[in-house]
């Protein structure tokens, strides 16, 4: 697919990817790669100049944009939690937005509050001012899963962290997404990020898709952009990763 | 303290004007809300119709009240001596600060919040009412207090096209040269202001803080 402004600028060319259940494909590249584009294209906050994008089979075009986006989880970087609703309200979004009944949206809430390990009793009454940066991208995520969707979009997700929080989130939702079996799409820029998260990693430069690998070709990829990012990782981190 | 004095003589003049300032003030601000909510939330994406609305609101402001109260005067239907010219005129001076912090107010909130309610699925309108509105408010309540304030003062001068209000005894004091009679309007208009002020900051702040 290609998506392009109507200024005739090209944001993404030619993309052709899949993610099936279960998988985290990992989105890597510069600023300005397309990687944000590509994910807003996804869940039709852009729609494709040409080209389609199919969900479930099923063009995104052919979907209700309201009812698309309820099933597919959505973490930005700044969280973008509602600052004026408790956590709690933030989290049940979805599932009031689909109305479902309200003993199933608290048992849910304790659910997926547990998951991100911040309890409902504790933090379900604050306000997102009164969570450190970490807490609030943890609500965050509780928030995207809240509907159980089969699809998950993260946008730079722990981008903003202190880089202990990063790397205690990270570990965690790796153990989360191997748990939930969802079809995962996670933008970084990262390369450390895109080893330990990826199932595969498809790299982008300049709104061209320039390869796939798993973590492990990855490493010893022969593409020079790759190559280039590859080199940017220190002996330690190369190890680290491999792990 | 005289006027005090001629105030308490003339308690039921007294209440009879300042309820009908009150009418005036409530009326017009009601009217300002009516149009400019609507009007501005329609603006907040349409920069160059924008630019117009503005200009044109910009203009009223710059009119002098009692121009602008003699100007609508031979107005057929909506003109004529009387309230309803008043309130017409008043609604026309808070329509801009109004429009302009709705519009502001919604500018103003975060876009990740924006990016985030949309991607999560949900419409235009739940946007609308359930985050813009809210987080907008205490800018836009910023807007109402100004131009109740400002509505308030302008009230006094409805008085010199018959629509009552406690003008009408500033106008009488004026013509008797009079002092106590002038400050028996003035005072009484001057404490509504402040108390409007500050009771409406207090609404803002406690929205604020939610």
């Amino acid at each position: 697919m290609t998506y392009r402004l109507p200024t005739g600028a090209t944001l993404v060319s030619g993309l052709d990817l899949q993610v099936a259940q279960g998988e985290t494909l990992v989105l890597l590249g510069r600023s300005g790669s397309g990687k944000t584009t590509t994910l807003k294209l996804i869940n039709r906050l852009l729609e494709a100049t040409e080209g389609e994008v199919l969900i479930s089979g099923k063009p995104s075009t052919a979907w209700d944009p309201v009812l698309l986006r309820r099933g597919i989880g959505y973490v930005i970087q700044d969280a973008g939690l509602f600052p004026h609703w408790s956590v709690q309200q933030n989290v049940a979004l979805v599932p009031k937005l689909e109305g479902w009944e309200e003993g199933r949206i608290q048992k849910r809430l304790d659910e997926v509050m547990a998951l991100v390990g911040l309890p409902l009793a504790e933090f379900g009454s604050r306000r997102p001012t009164e969570l450190s940066g970490g807490q609030r991208q943890r609500v965050g995520v509780a928030r995207a899963l809240a509907g159980d969707p089969p699809i998950l979009l993260m946008d730079e997700p722990f981008g903003a962290l202190d880089p202990v929080t990063r790397a205690e989130l990270q570990r965690e939702f790796r153990a989360l997404a191997q748990r939930l079996g969802k079809a995962i799409v996670f933008i970084t820029h990262d390369v450390r990020e895109a080893l330990f998260l990826g199932t595969r990693i498809a790299f982008l430069a300049q709104g061209r898709l320039v390869a796939v690998h798993t973590p492990g070709d990855f490493l010893r990829a022969s593409e020079p952009e790759v190559r280039a990012f590859v080199a940017s990782l220190d002996p330690g981190g190369r190890e680290e990763a491999q792990r | 303290m005289s006027w005090f004095t001629f105030l308490l003589q003339n308690r039921t003049e007294v209440v009879v004007r300042t309820l009908e300032h009150i009418q005036l003030v409530s009326a017009a601000m009601g009217i300002a809300l009516i149009i400019g909510l609507p009007v501005g939330v329609a603006l907040v994406r349409r920069r160059a119709l924008r630019r117009w609305v503005f200009g044109a609101a910009n203009i009223v402001q710059t009119i002098p009240s009692l121009a602008l109260f003699g100007f609508l005067i031979p107005v057929p239907w909506i003109g004529g001596i009387g309230a309803n010219t008043a309130i017409l005129a008043l609604a026309l001076y808070a329509l801009l600060p109004v429009l302009r912090n709705t519009c502001t107010g919604i500018e103003g909130v975060d876009a990740a919040v924006l990016e985030a309610a949309r991607g999560m699925g949900m419409t235009p309108q739940q946007v609308l009412w359930q985050v813009e509105l809210p987080l907008a408010a205490p800018v836009l309540l910023a807007g109402v207090r100004v131009a109740t304030v400002i509505s308030i003062g302008v009230a006094t001068i409805a008085a010199a096209i018959g629509a009552g209000g406690l003008g009408v005894f500033i106008f009488r004091g004026v013509a008797m040269v009079n002092d106590q009679v002038i400050l028996a309007g003035a005072i009484p208009a001057a404490l509504l202001a402040v108390l409007a002020d500050l009771g409406l900051g207090a609404v803002q702040r406690r929205v604020a803080s939610q």
